[in-house]
């Protein structure tokens, strides 16, 4: 299972001059389970702010998110992400990087090494196992992140810009690779992005926060077979529609 | 920088042969100097006064003795350095309070040369090897610490968070598997300076007089008997030994980290 509902989210930070910032404002939310959900907004409109309360990394304000029924007080090991900026260990080769938390688990040497070469397999990279993190190319360093994340086998797999820093093809390739890791998993997906592009290539669903304070301005259901094709007439349709849902006024302004 | 090994290589040679020519230019020089100007063996020495110096020490046979207690000082000291200084380095790094309280210690500890705390050396542990070690150890602590306390600030947040979001989430965990090996090339760094500043505490620490033998202690021997040649013997294996504690260390810390950090240890 892996459904997350999200009730009444509010996260305030305060400021040096007194007053609080809300980047959160009372953010309604159900992710049924084995969905793969896009966040698509600007920039500073609390995207990341909703992922790390997901994550158990900050505590919200106010409200609170359910997995499963079950409240999320802290980090959970139902719930996997991969962050933005290049998080693995650059001191551990890649293999050991990807069985960190089998390791933290306890789990013996020998049956930790076998998992982590399978997911180490299911993102390509079994050739450099042996290699370090800074030998690899920042393609390659997300999928090793994807793998560590999966290796807990986590029901909830949360995304931050993974492939933000990623030139473009890179970034084609690497949306292919995660629509097809899914497919093999069936973990619950949210996936937080500024690309319109990648929201409608990969979403079954794509939500709109407003910046300052975040709300959900729109939500957008894409019912599209996959694969789709970026160059389709009904891929360009989708995906001028999602870019004047953006666009709007109660979507872009405060 | 694929070029980078190749052209290394072509000026590292020239450049070696440099070093190794301009040591006896300097040495031709030096026993030009002290046999035809000075003239005088107390006050400059020549190479081949020191050289037969050197024969002699060898046969009465001191010289290895003298090593191995200068050793064994030097491994007193650099060993509580490390077993005092990394712990606390660590808790100040991870705790902000313990920082607080402990910081402002350190701060007026911390400019007391080494040297000054002879007289309380000698009071607390007498004219044993432990004194000459205190002495050494006051030298080696600071940078030890300061070095793993940086370490453990300057940790990037997203490892602790990513450790975290992989299960490891106690503080000792996440010291032991995270914070640490972030910090290990810092540790190492402030090792290396510590047993620079060791070594040179040692002369001073062996001056008073703790032991029967020592590097430092022999160089001050044969100073009051006014073998300056024999002074200038020790003197070059105090040098050389310090050199090769270096290399050694910075061959160990390039084998260690180069692998994860190319480039970033100097």
């Amino acid at each position: 299972m892996g459904e997350l509902v999200i009730q009444n989210l509010t996260q305030t930070f305060p400021r040096d001059d007194g007053t609080a910032l809300t980047a959160i404002e009372h953010l309604n939310l159900t992710v049924s389970d084995k969905e793969f959900l896009c966040v698509l907004g600007p920039s500073g409109c609390g995207k990341t702010t909703l992922l790390r309360m997901i994550a158990g990394l900050d505590t919200a304000t106010g409200g609170e998110i359910l997995l499963d029924g079950e409240r999320i007080t802290g980090p959970d090991p139902r719930i996997g992400i991969v962050f933005q900026e290049y998080s693995l260990f650059p001191w551990r080769n890649i293999l050991d990087n990807v069985a960190f938390g089998l390791e933290m688990q306890g789990m013996e040497r020998d049956e930790r090494y076998r998992l982590a070469e399978q997911y180490l397999d299911l993102v390509g990279l079994t050739p450099f196992a042996k290699s370090y993190p800074s030998e690899l190319s920042g393609g390659m360093r997300q999928r090793v992140a994807v793998a560590r994340a999966l290796a807990l086998d986590p029901v909830v797999l949360l995304m931050d810009e993974p492939f933000g820093a990623l030139d473009a093809q890179t970034r084609n390739m690497l949306q292919h690779e995660l629509l097809g890791i899914w497919e093999k998993t069936k973990k619950t997906i949210i996936f937080i992005t500024h690309s319109v592009d990648e929201a409608v290539f990969m979403a079954d669903r794509i939500i709109v926060l407003t910046p300052r304070p975040g709300r959900i301005c729109e939500v957008f259901s894409i019912d599209q077979p996959r694969p789709r094709d970026r160059t389709s007439v009904e891929f360009a349709k989708v995906r001028r529609l999602v870019l004047d849902l953006i666009n709007q006024p109660k979507c872009t302004l405060p | 920088m694929g070029w980078a090994p190749v052209n290394h290589a072509q000026t590292r040679k020239p450049e070696r042969w440099l070093g190794a020519l301009a040591i006896i230019l300097a040495l031709i020089l030096w026993e030009i100097i002290a046999e035809f100007i000075v003239g005088d063996v107390f006050y400059l020495p020549s190479p081949s006064d020191v050289i037969l110096a050197f024969i002699s020490l060898v046969q009465s046979g001191t010289l290895l003795m003298d090593i191995e207690v200068s050793l064994l000082h030097f491994a007193i000291g650099i060993g509580a350095a490390l077993v005092i200084g990394i712990p606390i380095g660590i808790a100040m790094g991870w705790n902000r309070r313990i920082d607080a309280f402990l910081d402002p210690i350190i701060e007026i500890l911390r400019p007391i040369p080494p040297l000054a705390w002879i007289p309380f050396a000698i009071v607390w542990f007498g004219l044993t090897n432990a004194s000459a070690g205190f002495v050494i150890f006051i030298g080696a602590v600071f940078p030890v610490l300061i070095n793993t306390y940086t370490g453990f600030r300057s940790v990037p947040r997203i490892f602790v968070e990513a450790g975290k979001m992989l299960g490891c989430t106690k503080n000792r965990d996440l010291i032991r598997y995270i914070a640490f090996p972030s910090a290990l090339p810092s540790v190492a760094a402030g090792i290396r300076i510590a047993t620079g500043v060791g070594w040179m505490c040692l002369v001073a620490a062996e001056l008073f007089g703790v032991s029967k033998y020592g590097l430092g202690q022999k160089l001050w021997f044969f100073y009051n008997l006014h073998q300056m040649d024999s002074v200038v013997v020790y003197m070059i294996l105090l040098g050389l030994i310090g050199l090769a504690f270096d290399m050694l260390f910075r061959y160990w810390i390039d084998w260690q980290f180069l692998k994860w950090r190319t480039g970033e240890v100097a």
